[in-house]
């Protein structure tokens, strides 16, 4: 596994919006996240959480630096090389869920697969697959305003890991839900991670930072040095 | 199990059937607003297709009739004259007495007559004058040979057509057109009822019921060339009124005026219908003209209606493209779902245009007692039509939705 490249790899990656004002939201960003590794990021409101992940996503490109997503360098990319690596490497859970009302759950899910040319059959096996395994096999064929938030967030948990990507980004996926509900969505967490999954969850919520297995602590738009046994993270 | 292998050099890829079942969700999750978006599209396309349809249909009803009626008539007058002769005596034109004889021999010639109208005169039936002049009416003479009555497909109601024989010993005989004799109070023949014209008797020998050509002769007395020549000073037949075959109106009107008059065919002049083609052509090039510019705008309009909606269904659905591109969707796979909405809508709305159009045709044409008539392409390339006003329609909003980028549409979207 020695020579199996990690899932991230930024090196010196800065993101400036060019305004006017402009906005220097990220500023020499070195992370690498290995596989199979589940990382916090931690920061206040506007410190940089979400444009780090819509970088790592390919959402966004970096203004400098590099961005190597499975060892590969993902800045000189076209636009559809990147879509593809998209659909096919990334799974994106977000804060407001992201469901499409009209559809049902399982075709929610099956969004995933339909830009990878995946059979519609097969398809729908994956996304039923996928939705028994967040505990919705029950839900089969509902819509999602007849579900509750953390059912919704279970509903994009599955969609985001039907495609079995390498890595699995959650932008404050907690952060429209009560705590037992997110309990249940961390203990999701927590099982696909021990499954294998790479994660990386934004959050300024530090009880839901504690239950990755690494911080990243981000402030104006910079890493905090990491410090071993923080209190400020492990003990309040 | 999870990676590794995975190609590098893969692209995104959507399949065309899951293209259009993508599009269809999105356009059956809001139907109504899919119906009033075609609504456009639907109007236009009714109306060409009802405005083509309808003058195709006229068109051929008009070359029916034409057919029977005026492609078999073939008029001979003088040269350099507009309209009738008349009882203009002085000019004496070149057309024999016997001019329904001869072109009556030629082939394709089912019946022919001289015809001349002589003017108005006083007439009468009463034998006795009413010094008010009540029984005294005016009514228009007109010369004719026994072949004219034929040639104009006259028919009779009581009594007879005079004939040849009659002319030719210019006896004082007349037929009444029915309105003449109504105006006269003639209704039976059998007595030998008299009519006095300028003053002199003529015997009525039949009532006419109707005519086909040269409607005028219902409201005249109709009289033989010979007693015409004796009392009215009649020099020479004003023009001949010839019943040709279907067909052969060409080639009667390039052999009557010699047969007519062979040493100087050109003083005499005939008239040939127009061909039945070029008479459908311009009534529907007439019809088409003007309603094709109403179906065309309103067929533009119908194309902005689409563009409208589906610029804000962009707009609505930011969220939505977002999540697509986040999920694997490239700029193109995007692009192409809104124009294949769009499109659909543009062909929905041209079918339940072709539809409505070609319901208003046969409606039309039912009410009418026509025969609908539809060129076999109309129903076919109307769908066509409003398929292609569609994708126009979806270009400009499938463009602006490529232009989102996914992070600013999933900021800004649900
Ligand atoms: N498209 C943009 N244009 C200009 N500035 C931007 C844009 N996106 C983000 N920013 C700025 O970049 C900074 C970081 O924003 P970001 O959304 O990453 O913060 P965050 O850590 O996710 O905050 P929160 O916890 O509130 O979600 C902010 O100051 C924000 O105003
Ligand atoms: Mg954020």
């Amino acid at each position: 596994m020695a020579d199996v490249a990690p899932v991230v790899e930024l090196v010196g990656v800065g993101r400036t919006f060019p305004g006017p004002p402009e906005v220097r939201a990220l500023q020499d960003i070195d992370l690498v996240i290995p596989r199979g590794d589940y990382v916090s990021i931690l920061g206040p409101s506007g410190s940089g959480k979400s444009t780090l992940l819509n970088l790592l996503g390919l959402l966004d490109r970096p203004t400098a630096g590099a961005f190597r997503l499975d060892g590969i360098d993902t800045s000189s990319l076209p636009e559809h090389r990147r879509a593809f690596l998209r659909g096919s490497r990334i799974g994106f859970v977000f804060q407001s869920f992201h469901l499409l009302n009209h559809r049902s759950i399982e075709e929610n899910v099956e969004l995933a697969l339909l830009y990878s040319g995946v059979r519609p059959t097969q398809r729908r096996q994956r996304a039923a697959a996928a939705l028994e395994r967040v505990g919705l096999g029950h839900r089969l064929g509902f819509a999602p305003l007849t579900l509750s938030g953390g059912e919704r967030q279970r509903v994009a948990i599955a969609r985001a890991v039907v495609n079995r990507p390498s890595l699995l980004l959650a932008d404050e996926p907690t952060g429209n839900l009560d705590d037992a509900t997110t309990a249940q969505i961390l203990d999701l967490f927590d099982e696909l991670h021990a499954e294998g999954l790479t994660l990386a969850v934004t959050t300024h919520d530090a009880d839901v930072a504690r239950r990755a297995h690494r911080p990243v602590r981000i402030r104006d738009g910079r890493i905090e040095p990491i410090v071993a046994a923080d209190p400020g993270i492990e003990r309040p | 199990m999870r990676r590794g292998a995975r190609r590098l050099d893969g692209r995104a890829h959507l399949r065309l059937g899951d293209l259009l079942s993508e599009a269809g969700a999105a356009l059956t999750a809001r139907p109504a607003r899919t119906l009033l978006t075609a609504m456009g599209t639907v109007l236009g396309v009714a109306a060409l297709v009802a405005t083509l349809g309808l003058a195709r249909t006229a068109g051929t009803q008009i070359v029916t009739r034409f057919d029977e009626l005026a492609a078999t008539s073939v008029q001979v007058r003088p040269a350099g004259q507009g309209g009738f002769a008349g009882a203009d005596t002085t000019v004496r034109s070149s057309i024999p007495w016997d001019a329904g004889d001869r072109l009556a021999r030629l082939n394709g010639v089912r019946s022919a007559g001289t015809y001349t109208a002589l003017g108005t005169k006083a007439s009468r039936t009463v034998p006795l004058v009413d010094p008010t002049g009540r029984d005294v009416v005016q009514l228009p003479v007109v010369a004719v040979s026994g072949g004219t009555f034929d040639a104009v497909r006259a028919r009779v109601r009581t009594g007879r057509f005079f004939d040849d024989g009659h002319n030719v010993r210019r006896d004082p005989v007349a037929v009444l057109g029915p309105a003449a004799a109504q105006r006269l109070n003639v209704t039976r023949v059998d007595q030998g009822p008299v009519v006095f014209v300028d003053e002199r008797p003529l015997i009525i020998v039949g009532i006419l019921d109707g005519v086909v050509r040269q409607p005028e002769l219902l409201g005249a007395v109709i009289i033989p060339d010979g007693i015409a020549r004796t009392r009215f000073g009649l020099r020479a037949p004003a023009e001949v009124q010839v019943d040709v075959a279907v067909g052969a109106a060409e080639l009667i009107g390039s052999q009557a005026a010699l047969a007519l008059d062979p040493n100087q065919p050109e003083r005499l002049r005939v008239a040939v219908p127009r061909s039945p083609r070029g008479v459908q052509e311009q009534v529907q090039a007439d019809v088409n003209g003007l309603f094709v510019v109403l179906g065309a705008i309103s067929l533009l309009i119908g194309a902005i209606g689409i563009a409208n909606i589906t610029l804000v269904s962009v707009l609505e659905r930011v969220g939505e493209i977002g999540l697509r591109r986040a999920v694997g969707a490239a700029r193109r796979h995007v692009a192409a779902q809104f124009l294949v909405e769009s499109a659909a809508v543009g062909l929905l709305g041209g079918i339940i245009g072709a539809s409505g159009g070609v319901l208003t045709v046969v409606a039309v044409s039912a009410a009418r007692g026509w025969t609908p008539v539809l060129d076999p392409w109309l129903p076919l390339a109307a769908p066509l039509s409003g398929l292609a006003i569609g994708l126009l329609a979806g270009a400009y909003p499938a463009w602006k939705a490529t232009a989102i980028e996914p992070i600013t549409a999933l900021r800004q979207g649900t």
